[in-house]
């Protein structure tokens, strides 16, 4: 029983990281460099929920809330790429890392000056609500997050598979001097891309907050450990990133719970490492396939 | 008809109009004032070694590079300097050397993405049947990721893929690149056939002379950038610089003790 209440608790947690993996993964895939802003962006997420819906602030219904949150943040994801990322178009991709970086620590000091240093919760209507399911106790909170995680994952899948602009960001990403050729909008697209990851980020930041309490700098640690999924599933694999999100998550609670303290805390790191020495182009590697 | 008014229907307007066209890639100036007429209906080659400039030519009229002088009209209006994108709504679509196909989209995909300009349902299922027609193998493998299609078969892909968009104008850069000859002769005969029966207009970069001269009704012949030499395809392929320095036939073997090589004449 033990284990499954920790695997429960293991897969919620996992569902936020495999979320915050997809932003990564999506940047990556637009734009061959990685967005280290992305644990960031959750946080603003995250804060955006807690205005909205918290009592103490706006103290709007909590789906208005959250659909407000990932509308700004999905707004601010199109404009950074709109109007500071495309200045450093064709720079070699060092420059995006270091300005993402840069990034991070801007949004982290707005975010504290806006909103303090204290660890805030966000007030949902399902705050304290556990279902028992014989012996297993479910928190309502976990059961959300992934039901959550499942149906923006189904959205994401068709709206890639099945729609022209879905199909137009895979072509765009695996050839962009092609799609240039095809007609296809490709800075658009790129913009496009930014403003999705932006929306994923704030679902994954109110669940994040929902779950737990968010501080400013919560998305850091949180971000480099989702980070770490993204290389677990193969940087630039969709359902990689989940995957990796999935066992991070639930290999965290398990590492923390058997294993001697603060080996848990490393846990998702060592899985990485393992990861690369083992299959080095990650689970769900497409490097390999890909020819010149 | 009087012989004025002949003279004036020969010279209507050409589709595609490229005068004194100059680019550079940084300092290295890769168009020396390059001047070509390309006239509906017709196949148009131009040939030249590694270097000599062509794919910079197709880039420029595609939108992928800017000129620096010159003038670009597609059926009379200033096209130079547009965006691709702009572009293949005007009519031009271009083929990129090397195939350049989607690898993890399926041939179908590929297809789609051709015609991504296009909103017409119906009519892309049209021309998708179309390509079907002309290239049966794609349809066979429609549901197979373009990447692991072989190199011919991505370089009909590629060449469904540009007709999708029905243009008017087709670059054709370097179909024949990395082709078995067999193949080469095949893909060569269906771009003859999309040309009489589609009334395509194609401009054809090619490296093989021959077969390029088989296919084409009229050659440029481009060197360091410059046109050097331009002609109907039997001239080109009758002159004796073209026999030597294209296609490796000596010219005339009169004199068996020869040792030097010949001069090309418009040095």
């Amino acid at each position: 029983m033990d284990i499954l209440q920790l695997l429960v608790s293991g897969i919620a947690n996992g569902c936020i990281y495999g979320l915050l993996a997809l932003g990564f993964v999506l940047i990556y895939k637009a734009s061959e460099a990685v967005n280290f802003a992305q644990g960031d962006m959750m946080m603003l997420g995250a804060f955006l929920g807690v205005t909205f819906i918290n009592t103490s602030y706006a103290d709007l219904p909590f789906l208005v809330g959250i659909t407000l949150a990932a509308l700004i943040l999905g707004l601010f994801g199109y404009l950074l790429d709109r109007f500071v990322l495309r200045a450093i178009f064709g720079q070699p991709q060092f420059a995006m890392v270091i300005l993402t970086i840069a990034l991070g620590f801007l949004i982290r000091f707005v975010a504290g000056v806006i909103w303090g240093h204290d660890p805030t919760s966000l007030e949902t209507p399902f705050i304290g609500l556990v279902w028992t399911v014989g012996e297993l106790m479910i928190p309502v909170v976990d059961a959300v997050i992934i039901i959550t995680t499942v149906a923006l994952t189904a959205i994401l899948y068709f709206f890639f598979a099945r729609t022209r602009l879905g199909v137009a960001m895979q072509a765009s990403s695996q050839n962009q001097m092609a799609a240039y050729y095809m007609g296809i909008p490709v800075k658009r697209i790129n913009a496009i891309v930014w403003a999705l990851s932006g929306v994923v980020a704030a679902i994954a930041g109110v669940m994040f907050a929902a779950k737990g309490a968010v501080e400013p700098s919560v998305g850091l640690l949180f971000g480099i450990k989702a980070f770490a999924a993204a290389v677990i599933g193969g940087l630039g694999s969709l359902p990689g990133a989940l995957l990796g999100g999935l066992l991070v998550g639930i290999v965290e609670p398990f590492a923390g719970r058997y294993l001697p303290s603060g080996v848990g805390q490393i846990a998702p790191y060592v899985l990485m490492l393992l990861v690369l020495i083992l299959r080095p182009g990650g689970l769900f590697a497409q490097i390999s396939q890909k020819k010149v | 008809m009087s012989a004025v008014q002949k003279d004036a229907m020969n010279d209507a307007q050409p589709l595609l109009q490229v005068k004194n066209l100059e680019a550079f890639y940084g300092p290295v100036m890769a168009l020396r004032g390059v001047s070509i007429d390309v006239f509906e209906g017709k196949v148009v080659a131009i040939l030249g070694a590694n270097g000599a400039g062509k794919t910079t030519l197709m880039k420029t009229i595609s939108g992928a590079l800017a000129p620096r002088k010159g003038s670009i009209t597609l059926a009379g209006e200033a096209i130079e300097g547009r965006e691709p994108d702009a572009l293949v709504r005007q009519g031009i679509a271009h083929v990129p050397e090397g195939r350049e196909v989607f690898p993890f989209l399926t041939v179908e995909e590929n297809l789609t993405m051709g015609a991504y300009i296009r909103r017409d349902k119906a009519g892309i299922r049209q021309d998708m049947e179309m390509v079907y027609d002309y290239f049966p193998i794609l349809l066979e493998r429609r549901n197979q990721p373009a990447g692991t299609l072989s190199g011919g078969q991505q370089q009909m892909l590629a060449i469904g893929r540009g007709l999708m968009s029905r243009p008017s104008l087709m670059l054709l850069d370097e179909p024949s690149l990395g082709l078995s000859p067999l193949l080469v002769q095949e893909i060569f005969a269906i771009v003859r056939r999309l040309n009489k029966e589609q009334g395509v207009t194609l401009l054809l970069v090619e490296q093989n002379a021959q077969v390029a001269l088989n296919t084409a009704d009229h050659g440029y012949v481009l060197e360091t950038g410059r046109i050097v030499m331009d002609g109907s395809a039997e001239e080109l392929l009758a002159s004796d610089d073209i026999r030597e320095f294209y296609l490796g036939q000596s010219a005339g073997d009169d004199r068996p003790e020869k040792r030097w090589k010949r001069k090309k004449t418009w040095r």
